[in-house]
């Protein structure tokens, strides 16, 4: 079976963040770039299927040539061919976004199946997948945190998906398209020849369409926090007595 | 019109995330002047006194056998078709999963944007153009953005915990229109083939306390402690994404962006350090105790309580204590 990857640059933030001076980004002159956990784990789930049926796995991006480094990555786990569409922006908006994937598949060879996160790690739209399956008239399943290729050879794939009351089977004709969350696999880490691959392997580079969509980001704020001092209970095993004090004023213990 | 989409419960009942956005959804009607109506699939039950009393005069109930499924597909281009005669304002959704990719598809198939997770809808109403401005959480909420919508027809999603609903005046009537989409048979769809339900019992979501330890718990075995607690005071285990990663714990366990988001009474923060996509799932809590070796740890600033000093040391000893004060 052949899979793609659908995966995002976004900045590594830690406990703080800094936004650009005009406050429309985060300001990233000092931060380190990655892909999030859902897309880390649909490359993983991809490079698994290929190596299971003997297929592909391969990964995309939209965005400027530095947002290779994210394809590299995925490259570096397992993934055999990437391909980069390119658009001058880093955090494009979502319609813009997925016309880019779209086009994109229509050059590219098929693919069985093609997978995202169920919502990128900085923009959090949680749309790209469900517009790409539109467009494409492909069935789509979100949420997915299983995926079961039992039926792959009579054209169907089982998809799991976890619900607020508990797991959803649904079965879809290939090809097909997933949105996945974290948890559907632990990702492995890159081992060093799969680094060095990476580094040689070619970056297949398509032109973007240039769309551009109707939701344009005006400003970044903080959200006001209103928490008080924290109070400091003690230090090492001597805080307990003053640990179960406020347990028992919260009614947790007797 | 402003039309919103509404989901119920398992037993029939609006749920707590529609009746904030229909409340949203009649500030914004009454700003614009225009009325409120709701579209739901299935069948009406209890729904349109529910409505009408929220002030909702009309009701759209879009019935269609594939529709039971949930799949985005067909609930999305039902929708798009309905959006597409009735040409409202704006449409309105919960920001929860179902209803958010239904919305992407319909978005999609209308042509239009969408702004997903918002928590707040400003109208520019002076007909001059297409655009308003929303408030919506990047990420689960590590950021707010300010984001310009250029629509024709506004299309939203909205977070919980919006505005709180004041008291609405009860529509005078309620008209349920029965809509059967033509769902296209060209389209190719995921079927549901089985339903499992989660068994009883406490969750990380349910739990009044979730106990949580990160990379300072430093093994698997190092959790036996927090079970411990976490017994003792009626709570769950909750983790960081180092543990997760590790192996330590199932990704069930997570607390964060790609994990669960929380809002318990008491969160226990052992070993957790507090990055930003650890904090929007725990952010929500009512109290916050933080162990943590380190003083300056963002979670021990943000903290309601702290304790500081090794987790091998602290949780061992707050367990002893709530056994010797209670004879157990
Ligand atoms: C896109 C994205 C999504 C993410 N989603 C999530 C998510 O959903 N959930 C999540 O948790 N993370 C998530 N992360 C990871 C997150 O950025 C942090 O890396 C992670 O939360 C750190 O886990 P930690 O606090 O356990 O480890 P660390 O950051 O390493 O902190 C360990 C803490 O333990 C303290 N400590 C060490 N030893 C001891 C000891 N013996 N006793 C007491 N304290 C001790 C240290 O002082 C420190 O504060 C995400 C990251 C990205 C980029
Ligand atoms: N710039 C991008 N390039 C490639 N894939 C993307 C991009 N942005 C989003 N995606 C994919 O679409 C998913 C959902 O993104 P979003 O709709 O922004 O939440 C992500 O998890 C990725 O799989």
């Amino acid at each position: 079976m052949d899979v793609l990857v659908c995966v995002k640059r976004v900045p590594a933030v830690g406990a703080e963040i800094l936004l650009t001076a005009d406050a429309t980004a985060i300001d990233t002159r000092h931060l380190g770039f990655t892909i999030g956990p859902h897309e880390e784990c649909a490359v993983e789930e991809a490079v698994r299927i290929a190596e299971r049926t003997g297929g592909s796995a391969g990964v995309l991006t939209v965005g400027p040539p530095e947002t290779e480094e994210q394809l590299r990555y995925a490259l570096s786990m397992g993934a055999d061919h990437a391909v980069r569409v390119d658009s001058p922006e880093t955090d494009p908006d979502p319609e813009a976004t997925a016309a880019a994937v779209t086009g994109a598949l229509g050059e590219l060879p098929p693919y069985d199946l093609v997978l995202f996160g169920e919502a990128s790690a900085d923009a959090g739209h949680a749309q790209v997948g469900f517009r790409v399956a539109c467009a494409l008239r492909r069935p789509v399943v979100g949420g997915v945190k299983g995926i079961d290729l039992d039926g792959a050879g009579g054209g169907t794939v089982t998809l799991r998906r976890a619900t607020p009351d508990g797991v959803e089977l649904h079965e879809a004709p290939l090809p097909a398209v997933a949105a996945v969350l974290e948890g559907l696999n632990l990702p492995r880490y890159p081992t060093i020849k799969g680094r060095l691959r990476a580094k040689r392997a070619p970056v297949r580079v398509l032109d973007g369409p240039g769309a551009t969509g109707g939701l344009r980001t005006l400003r970044l704020r903080h959200r006001p926090e209103a928490r008080a001092q924290t109070v400091v209970l003690g230090r090492g095993a001597a805080a307990a007595p003053a640990v179960v004090d406020v347990l028992a004023e919260l009614g947790m213990v007797r | 019109m402003v039309l919103v989409v509404v989901e119920r419960d398992g037993d029939g009942t609006l749920t707590e995330g529609s009746a904030e956005v229909l409340a949203a959804a009649r500030d914004l009607a009454e700003s614009l002047g225009v009325p409120v109506e709701a579209v739901a699939v299935g069948e009406p039950g209890d729904l349109p006194d529910d409505l009408v009393k929220r002030g909702v005069g009309r009701l759209h109930l879009l019935t269609h056998e594939l529709l039971d499924d949930g799949s985005p597909s067909c609930l999305g281009e039902a929708l798009a078709g309905l959006v597409a005669d009735l040409r409202p304002a704006a449409v309105l959704a919960p920001s929860t999963d179902r209803s958010t990719e239904a919305m992407a598809w319909a978005a999609a198939e209308l042509g239009m944007p969408l702004a997903t997770a918002c928590t707040e809808i400003r109208p520019v109403p002076d007909g001059t153009d297409d655009t308003w401005e929303v408030t919506r959480e990047r990420a689960g909420g590590i950021l707010l953005e300010d984001a310009a919508l250029t629509a024709p027809i506004r299309l939203c999603t909205l977070r919980p915990g919006s505005p709180s609903p004041s008291e609405t005046a009860a529509a005078d009537e309620m008209t349920v229109h029965v809509v059967v989409p033509e769902l296209r048979a060209s389209v190719p769809r995921a079927r549901l083939v089985e339903r499992r339900e989660r068994a009883a019992g406490m969750t990380l979501t349910t739990a009044p306390v979730v106990v949580a330890g990160g990379r300072g718990v430093g093994s698997s075995e190092g959790y036996a402690v927090l079970e411990e607690l976490a017994g003792l005071v009626g709570g769950a285990v909750g983790c960081s994404r180092v543990a997760t990663n590790n192996g330590w714990r199932p990704h069930a366990d997570q607390v964060g962006l790609t994990g669960t988001r929380i809002s318990p009474d008491l969160y226990v923060a052992c070993g957790i350090s507090g990055a930003t996509q650890h904090w929007v799932g725990c952010m929500n809590a009512r109290s916050i105790l933080a162990v943590n070796t380190d003083p300056e740890a963002p979670m021990v600033t943000r903290a309601t309580w702290a304790v500081i000093g090794d987790v091998h040391e602290v949780l061992p000893a707050v367990v002893d204590e709530i056994r010797r004060r209670s004879g157990r």
